[in-house]
């Protein structure tokens, strides 16, 4: 028993962002001793996947768990509460954090640790597992800065030109967003009274509905949907997203626009839901906008970094498809449908928690994704000295074994069976379809489409294509791309291995992660257990 | 006092959309600050102006009434920090690319995303 009543198991809740930070800290007092940071970051991320799956675990067989900051009763004091579907996003930024920073131990010279590289990956992870485990609204805030002044010093890391300009985007939209979202908190603060998201769902839940709350619902999809990057607000994402080094471009296109979708559903499909179902139909177009820019974005890019960003794009509005679907109980339900009895409000509910739950299997199965895809073509630009499509070619022949895991994650990326990608997008198109939205489910088949052939060129252009002649495309080297000789393949293979692991495990037997994404889903659409594990057991 | 403050906050998130809204990198600073401060004061209308007592408990007392709110107070600190600290790092950030890039309108901004990029490779 330690102080508080409270078991050391009670501390998972607080333990991956506590890793984070102490081994950012430590980093940080060792900025002279740059040789030394591998052997800490490699353990420290070993550290922080660990505590994520035992907390995962933990919340798989015991519920959400809360832990109150301070021992303050709740709802007066900063809430850590962890369900299903923070334990999830949490344990998969875990997942991909470690193989990134495997990965960086091969590609991210001595000048670059020196700026400070692994204690700003640190920061930037304690960010993000703070922004999926916090049950208080400004506590998300606060930590959506924490992780977006991490990016800010991934994203400059070697101050070249193209690193300063796309940064000059990012920081300037990225901070309008945060700041919109601090401005929604604070009238949701003066309406509600208070600021923990438990109380919250309850207090939201009995007012009236007198277009209020509807105003801080359409604030809040402004706010995160530009986080997230969802269509009109997206700008922000291919204009900067490419500049970094390819394992930042990795973490970002994993984790950052992810840490939005997430926010979005916890705040509008948890906290707001008859709001929320007021706004599905607009949504819904947003999300198909969303997913079609991306993909013919995809289509036009002469760049493999640049093609990738629009891939983050097209996967954003995939998952906010799950967030249209129209609720049944509890939402405003016309006469009509009421009176046809309860069977319509039974399937429709059942249907907005097979489409969310496939919304949460697909940012899962997007973050692992992308993460590899950046990697991968890290790896590319390195074996062929530049990352434009115009002079790549060959790499079949050069690098078979990079080559056919690219093709794993390209089918992955694409939703084609028997990888990741396929289980949740028949979870949306079923949930779409049963819903009544057939043309939601028509424009997730047509992104899918474009986003094969984006994804097949892609491959026949870098890979399968024999090298062009240098003198017909003069290659621009970055100096990236000149680093000092070949990284041994523990550092370039062996993530995108462990990677893909996940990605044909998720493929091949998806039931486990369907199971839990199910709970994840039931927990968020019906948040009686959240609700209960603040009020009820929290010390 | 809180329709003053709400025609206040009114006014300052006009004038940074108006900042925000421009090319130059400067004007959108000047933008952020007016921003972060109409935040601030909005959270702590927000949070009511009830009273000027400070929300403490006496010794002998369970509970206590008509004392300010003392929740914006920790809000707005918070806040203040951190937009401190992002508009140091954007001041230098927009003074590095304003050296390095040799302009401050971002329409001229195009390093990253070439303008004439040309067509993609159109066959294998």
């Amino acid at each position: 028993m330690l102080p508080g009543g409270l078991h050391a198991s009670d501390y998972l809740i607080v333990m991956p962002v506590a890793i984070c930070l102490l081994f950012g800290a430590v980093l940080l007092m060792l900025r002279k001793r740059i040789d030394w940071h591998p052997f800490f970051a490699i353990p420290g991320f070993l550290a922080l996947f660990v505590v994520d799956v035992l907390l995962l675990l933990k919340v798989a067989a015991e519920g959400p768990q809360t832990m109150m900051m301070g021992s303050w009763k709740a709802p007066f004091g900063i809430a850590f509460t962890v369900d299903m579907m923070g334990a999830l996003f949490v344990t998969v930024a875990g997942f991909v954090g470690l193989a990134s920073a495997i990965y960086a131990v091969g590609s991210i010279n001595r000048t670059e640790r020196r700026y400070g590289f692994f204690p700003f990956l640190f920061l930037m992870m304690g960010g993000v597992s703070g922004a999926f485990l916090t049950g208080d609204l400004f506590n998300l805030y606060v930590w959506f800065e924490v992780l977006l002044i991490g990016s800010f010093g991934l994203l400059i890391l070697g101050s070249e030109h193209e690193q300063l300009d796309g940064a000059t985007k990012y920081c300037f939209l990225n901070l309008v967003a945060t700041t919109l979202f601090l401005i929604t908190t604070g009238y949701l603060y003066g309406l509600t009274g208070t600021l923990n998201m438990a109380d919250i769902a309850e207090k939201a839940g009995q007012m009236e509905n007198d277009g209020a709350l509807f105003t801080i619902a359409v604030l809040f999809l402004v706010a995160f949907g530009m986080k997230a990057a969802a269509f009109p607000l997206n700008f922000w994402l291919p204009a900067s997203y490419h500049t970094p080094r390819f394992v930042v471009s990795a973490l970002f296109a994993g984790l950052l626009t992810k840490v939005g979708v997430y926010a979005l559903i916890r705040v509008l499909m948890m906290l707001l839901p008859p709001e929320r179902a007021e706004l599905a139909t607009l949504i819904g177009w947003v999300a198909a906008l969303t997913m079609l820019v991306g993909a013919l974005g995809a289509l036009a890019q002469s760049d493999l970094r640049r093609l990738l960003n629009y891939l983050v794009i097209s996967g954003i509005g995939i998952i906010m498809a799950g967030l249209a679907l129209p609720a049944a109980d509890g939402g405003l339900v016309d006469a009509a449908a009421a009176a046809s009895g309860q069977a319509t409000g039974a399937t429709g509910s059942a249907m907005l928690a097979v489409g969310l739950s496939g919304s949460i299997f697909y940012a899962l199965h997007s973050i692992v994704v992308m993460t590899a895809l950046y990697l991968a073509a890290g790896m590319a630009a390195r074996v062929a000295g530049t990352s434009s499509l115009r002079s790549m070619g060959g790499l079949w022949r050069e690098r078979p074994g990079l080559a056919a895991l690219m093709l794993i994650f390209l089918f992955a990326v694409s939703g084609l069976p028997p990888f990741s990608g396929f289980w949740p997008k028949v979870a949306l198109v079923r949930g779409t379809i049963g819903a009544d939205l057939p043309w939601l489910a028509a424009m997730i088949l047509l992104s899918g489409f474009l986003t094969t052939i984006a994804s097949a060129r892609l491959f026949a252009l870098a890979f399968w294509r024999n090298r062009p002649a240098p003198g017909e495309a003069p290659p621009q080297m970055r100096s990236e791309f000149m680093a000092e000789g070949e990284p041994s393949p523990a550092f370039s293979l062996l993530p995108l291995l462990i990677l893909a692991v996940f990605v044909v495990a998720a493929g091949v037997t998806p039931q486990w992660l369907l199971a839990w994404t199910d709970v994840a889903a039931s927990g968020v659409v019906d948040p009686a257990s959240y609700v209960e594990s603040v009020f009820g057991g929290g010390s | 006092m809180e329709t003053a403050l709400s025609v206040l906050v009114g006014c300052l998130f006009t004038v940074s959309l108006y900042l925000l809204l421009s090319k130059h990198i400067i004007r959108m600073l000047l933008g952020v600050v007016l921003l972060s401060n109409a935040v601030n004061i909005l959270i702590f209308t927000a949070g009511r102006i009830v009273s000027v007592a400070p929300p403490f408990i006496p010794q002998d007392a369970e509970t206590v009434s008509d004392v300010a709110n003392p929740l914006p107070q920790a809000l707005v600190l918070t806040a203040i920090v951190i937009s401190f600290s992002f508009f140091a790092f954007l001041l230098v950030l927009a003074y590095r690319a304003y050296q390095d890039l040799g302009t401050d309108d971002t329409d001229e901004m195009r390093v990253a995303e070439p303008e004439n990029d040309g067509l993609p490779p159109l066959g294998y």
